[in-house]
């Protein structure tokens, strides 16, 4: 049965949405801590169910500059997942992978691709990769599905346009999308969200797999 | 007091002469602007997907190129504006992610702008203007007392067209 319509998913398939988003954002929390060698904190994720208008309000609105890490899926599922966070966490989080002192200033005054160096960008984008990777692993595992990822991709540019693509895929299905807010960090927690957009007839099969 | 009316994804909207409209965050979407040159009556659809009939739950007619297009131009008409003196502006339709692979999902920026130009077509609306493709987002603004559409990307200088 294809979903006809996201705002008609049971709570049982809500919850098991739920419960893949804890057991992802748990591998992904695990994979960062071991690649930065610090101890990595995480809060439980939520899953929301949201008008697909409503979503750029999270990142500040649809104007608002933010970072995203996209791969393409292919294997058992087909689609794409995304990884998106505000544009000062990513700086931040670039300093930290690369190990280099916190640049407050910088942090503070980044608004666009220009202010991220080459090295912190292909950071980001091998960040995308493990927090994607580790939880799409989460999700083959538990419904014994092949998923393979693409290479990241990233952007930084206006919360809209990086949030167009997977919108656009849950627009062929109805006005409601689904993400999952995580938050992680050592210190400090950064927010950001995952929004898994399988195609209509793979978000079939990731239920019919769990026996749903 | 004249306002700035904000159209959102998926969207339709009428701007009278002494507004402005605009959408933020443009990428993949297009935002096509059609106005009535001589009454200045205008009004903006922000697209998501280009063809309605292949998708099953299709009730926003704003979402889609051909539905949307067409109600704006109905909408307009409705209004005071006169079809023959409807002109359009164009701008959205970008990859945002470089990827080559031929994953058909992440082409939908360029579907997009072909199915917009197409009803166009099909209406006798010409195009006049339009700033499509690309990597990048725009947040675009039309205003209705010259006629000129601004485009913002991020880390430029705004354009018009």
């Amino acid at each position: 049965m294809p979903v006809d319509n996201f705002e008609n998913l049971s709570s049982m398939e809500l919850d098991v949405l739920q419960e893949i988003g804890n057991i992802g954002v748990g591998n992904v929390t695990t994979a960062l801590a071991q690649m930065l060698g610090i101890r990595i904190n995480m809060k439980v994720p939520v899953v929301e169910l949201l008008d697909i208008g409503k979503v750029p309000d999270l990142l500040g609105g649809a104007g608002n500059p933010v970072a995203g890490v996209m791969l393409a899926i292919g294997g058992d599922i087909e689609g794409m997942i995304e990884f998106i966070m505000d544009i000062a966490s990513a700086k931040k989080i670039a300093e930290v992978m690369l190990g280099s002192s916190a640049d407050e200033v910088n942090a503070v005054n980044v608004s666009g691709i220009n202010d991220f160096l080459e090295i912190e960008k292909a950071a980001l984008q091998e960040m995308g990769n493990i927090i994607a990777g580790s939880y799409l692993n989460a999700i083959s595992k538990m419904t014994g599905l092949a998923i393979i990822p693409s290479v990241p991709e990233l952007a930084i540019d206006m919360a809209g346009a990086i949030l167009s693509e997977p919108m656009i895929e849950f627009g062929k299905t109805g006005d409601k999308a689904l993400l999952i807010e995580a938050e992680f960090g050592a210190e400090e927690l950064f927010k950001g969200y995952f929004i898994l957009t399988p195609t209509n007839d793979s978000y079939a099969r990731i239920l019919n797999s769990l026996k749903l | 007091m004249s306002e700035v009316i904000r159209v959102g994804m998926a969207e339709m909207k009428i701007c009278m002469p002494q507004d402005k409209i605009t959408t933020l965050g443009l990428g993949s979407c297009v935002g096509a602007v059609i106005y009535d040159s001589s009454s200045r009556i205008c009004g903006m659809v922000h697209v998501m997907l280009p063809d309605s009939r292949i998708i099953r739950n299709n009730g926003n007619k704003a979402k889609f190129a051909d539905l949307g297009i067409e109600m704006l131009v109905k909408e307009l008409i409705s209004k005071g504006a006169v079809k023959s003196c409807l002109k359009a502006k164009i701008a959205g339709g970008a990859q945002m992610f470089s990827f080559k692979s031929e994953n058909e999902l992440l082409q939908v920026g360029k579907r997009n702008v072909e199915a917009v130009g197409k009803k166009l077509k099909e209406l006798g609306i010409p195009i006049v203007a339009s700033d499509v493709g690309g990597n990048y987002g725009r947040t675009i603004t039309f205003n209705p007392d010259d006629f000129k559409l601004e485009i913002k990307v991020v880390g430029r200088k705004s354009s018009y067209i």
